[in-house]
């Protein structure tokens, strides 16, 4: 096949070459970056919250003076453990995409010069790392002495545990274990690193910081109180949840159940990613129509080029063209006007991506999907090119010799 | 013939515009479905962009001033910061004393439990604030009035609630002097309000920006007398046991001053920094103690109350109205193109170059509006979509008049738009040669 000649008809039709390849440029830049959102959302919908998500729920209180918490407490805890089937309900502050109560900003000295960022505080009673299912990687658990009782936010001074993906953030290429934060003037002592546990709120967050936590052990108190974290066996947690709601329900009559956040962690986990879900579903509707609006275009264009050289077409035959020259020759052509808009269309998809990225603080667009997109079009183009050139091979030789 | 007026001519091109686009009825479709999906995704985000970025109060928006005042002490100011939203209550309090705007209000939001005469106790969304919040935000009442000033010095026992409470506990009669129980106290309620929801929920963005408005209203020195749990941010620096106290280092109460006439607002200003200067010789700090004072929209503005997938999405309409658009254009000149031969008999017969345009325009205006009707009704049906999301601001989302004629406009404007490239053109077609090459 000779490219030649196909340039020298294309420089015929300068005015539509330029809009198809422009149609096909601005399709790959918002191509790939609706690709890119859309996994984004997608890695942010699969974050790993290193904790045993199936087997656990919660129960969320409220409505009671701080003051009655050790009253309201025991009474729920009682209640809550005579359910069959809960095999331990313990107090924590924060729950993983449920209520969050202990987002603060750390710093790695006392004079609070160098800030470590903003960071989720799980104050958790005794027992409820274990519940959590979070594996310690580096160190050791809480121990029965480190659990203190306090008043305020949050303890003043604790031995925690933190997650390797904070270890990395505050002290990279350092043992964590010893190293010393600061929460303004409450001071805390790395004893052991968890290999990861998720924030509540991890949508909001980029997808180092979703794992910045800490769990601060602490006795229960007006300051942690009514926020219970349920384990259950997965298979039984439908049942054990209805149960453990009526149950308080029954127990505490006068306080009022936060039915909302009173959920399995499985459900919870579901409703965090919602809006994630619902952009991903309009980005796919975007893509889709784009594409089909794309390859509309690229069949009426090509229909018009057959139609109007359907005498040159009916020569060449004359002359010994065969129809796969012919068929080959609006492939090519397609071919050549598709590369010409993907090579504005990388640069337009990475301009886009610098400007999404200063305004949605968006990450940086990963190459590999620039020729994941370009391969999207150039498909597109020669499916949508084929029924045109399909029937431009159809023209006989006979209309060569025709007048008009 | 130009003499004669152009209303007959766009007749004519009427006429042309519509036998042309019968003759060859896919393309048509086409170019049809492209602009109709092309304004259909673009005014569907735009109504949603436009619902969310409304102005909540549009009488009195530029009015009402958020007042934010910078006094962190040295130790916990970090210089190029932003001005914290929400003021401590000592310095809320002295602000209220002075009294120096038309109406302030301080306030914050709360969650309450009421346990009515009959059924389970409720968890109630509440807001306690002074008496000038409901004259301020023009709040309308169905039965009674509000609180007033005598009853914020002498932390009454009052409350307002909203006409959906008043219809859950009292059937939707007229409860004003029935009495609210909360905890072992009780409220005497002074005033039901009529229906009035702010969206977005501009005095108070930290506690869900979209909904319905707060169920029960306090005085703040009530709520604070009962203890009646707040929510929202608190923002805490040095140690303290209670963070409601009134010297307590806490920035947690919203506060808004109505400023009427613009001399007030310069004094205003000049008000706030003389208060600062004071708070800085008292040895609070010694930085600058920067203020803010921004009107609704300004403050909307400042605080990003459209969510940014939002944005998102009307970017990627646009982009995507773009596509569509260029698709038309090379739609259309193939079209036009394809009639070189009847356009050249009709220069040949006397219409000048213009007239030609005009035609190929009338023409492209033809396809935009129809593109336009079939993009309303997929921008209709764009936005029950939307509002069956489960979104907050899901059931907010409504088109209206102005947004209808702006998705005209924009079907027409783009597809004339679309249609100047082709018709120029189509107008340049040499007569001579496209006839005799036929």
């Amino acid at each position: 096949m000779q490219i030649a000649p196909i340039l020298a008809a294309l420089r015929k039709h300068r005015l539509a070459t330029v809009l198809i390849a422009l149609e096909i440029a601005l399709a790959c830049a918002v191509l790939c970056n609706a690709c890119f959102i859309i996994a984004s959302r997608l890695s942010a919908m699969h974050v790993e919250s290193g904790i045993d998500e199936p087997a656990l729920a919660t129960v969320q209180l409220t409505g009671y003076d701080p003051s009655q918490s050790v009253d309201v407490d025991a009474r729920a805890l009682a209640a809550l453990r005579a359910v069959p089937g809960v095999q331990s309900v313990t107090l924590l502050n924060s729950i993983p995409f449920g209520a969050r109560r202990g987002t603060a900003g750390i710093t790695t000295d006392a004079e609070r010069q160098h800030f470590g960022g903003v960071i989720e505080f799980y104050v958790g009673a005794p027992g409820s790392l274990d519940a959590l299912g979070s594996r310690i990687v580096a160190g050791r658990g809480p121990r029965p002495e480190d659990f203190q009782p306090f008043t305020g936010f949050m303890p003043n001074e604790a031995n925690v545990q933190i997650t390797q993906a904070l270890a990395d953030h505050l002290w990279p290429g350092v043992d964590p274990l010893g190293k010393e934060f600061w929460m303004l003037k409450s001071h805390y002592r790395v004893v052991g690193v968890l290999k990861t546990l998720v924030r509540p709120d991890p949508p909001g967050w980029t997808p180092q910081e979703r794992l910045w936590s800490v769990f601060v052990p602490a006795q229960p108190g007006p300051y942690l109180t009514g926020s219970y974290l349920l384990r259950a066996d997965p298979k039984e947690m439908p049942r054990v949840m209805r149960d453990a709601l009526a149950a308080v329900a029954r127990a505490l009559p006068e306080v009022v159940i936060d039915r909302d956040a009173s959920q399995t962690l499985t459900d919870l986990r579901h409703e965090t990613f919602r809006n994630d879900r619902i952009m991903a579903g309009l980005m796919l509707g975007v893509i889709a129509a784009l594409l089909l609006v794309t390859a509309l275009g690229i069949v009426g264009l090509a229909s018009f080029w057959v139609a109007q050289r359907r005498k040159q077409i009916g020569v060449r035959r004359a002359l010994g063209a065969t129809r796969g020259d012919i068929l080959r020759y609006f492939q090519t052509e397609n071919f050549l006007i598709v590369s010409l808009g993907i090579a504005l269309g990388m640069l337009l998809a990475y301009a886009l991506n610098v400007a999404l990225m200063q305004v949605y603080e968006l990450p940086r667009l990963p190459l590999a999907y620039l020729p994941v997109g370009a391969l999207a079009l150039w498909v597109l183009g020669q499916l949508s090119v084929l029924a045109p050139a399909l029937r431009a091979a159809a023209v006989p030789p006979v209309v060569a010799t025709r007048s008009v | 013939m130009r003499g004669t007026g152009q209303p007959v001519m766009i007749g004519y091109y009427l006429d042309l515009a519509m036998r042309s686009l019968k003759r060859n009825k896919v393309l048509t479709v086409l170019m049809v479905l492209a602009i109709a999906v092309g304004i259909g995704t673009s005014m569907t985000t735009l109504t949603v962009m436009h619902v969310l970025s409304g102005d909540p109060i549009p009488q009195k928006s530029a009015d009402l001033f958020r007042v934010g005042l910078n006094v962190f002490p040295d130790d916990n100011f970090r210089p190029g910061e932003e001005v914290p939203d929400n003021l401590t209550r000592r310095d809320a309090e002295a602000l209220l004393r002075d009294a120096r705007a038309d109406r302030q209000a301080m306030m914050s939001a709360g969650t309450m439990v009421v346990t009515p005469a009959q059924g389970d106790p409720l968890s109630l969304e509440s807001r306690y604030t002074t008496a000038d919040f409901f004259t301020m935000f023009a709040v309308p009442f169905r039965f009674g009035r509000a609180w007033d000033r005598g009853d914020d010095g002498s932390h009454a026992r009052v409350a307002v609630i909203s006409a959906a409470l008043n219809d859950q506990l009292f059937g939707g009669r007229d409860s004003t002097g029935s009495m609210l129980q909360v905890g072992s106290q009780s409220l005497r309620i002074v005033g039901v309000l009529g229906d009035w929801s702010m969206n977005p929920r501009f005095y108070d963005l930290s506690n869900g920006r979209f909904g319905d408005s707060e169920q029960v209203f306090v005085p703040l020195a009530t709520a604070l007398d009962l203890h009646l749990a707040t929510s929202g941010t608190m923002n805490c620096w040095g140690n303290n046991s209670d963070e409601h106290a009134a010297d307590a280092p806490c920035l947690w109460l919203q506060y808004w001053a109505e400023l009427d006439a613009p001399s007030t607002r310069v004094a205003y200003r000049q008000y706030l920094h003389n208060y600062m200067a004071q708070q800085q010789q008292a040895g609070r700090f010694t930085h600058p103690g920067q203020i803010r004072l921004l009107d609704v929209m300004q403050w909307l503005d400042a605080k990003g109350v459209v969510p940014s997938d939002v944005r998102l999405q009307v970017w990627l309409a646009l982009g995507f109205l773009g596509i569509c658009l260029l698709n038309t254009v090379g739609l259309l000149l193939a079209k036009f193109l394809r009639r070189s031969g009847e356009i050249s008999v009709r220069r040949a017969l006397g219409a000048s170059r213009r007239a030609i345009f005009m035609q190929c325009l009338v023409e492209a205006g033809v396809v935009g509006l129809a593109g336009g009707v079939c993009g309303l009704a997929l921008a209709g049906l764009g936005l029950v979509l939307v509002r069956h999301q489960p979104t907050d601001y899901a059931g907010l989302i409504r088109m209206d008049p102005s947004m209808l004629l702006a998705t005209f406009v924009l079907a027409l404007l783009s597809s004339l738009l679309a249609g100047l490239l082709p018709a120029w053109r189509a107008m340049h077609v040499a007569p001579a040669v496209a006839l005799k090459s036929n």
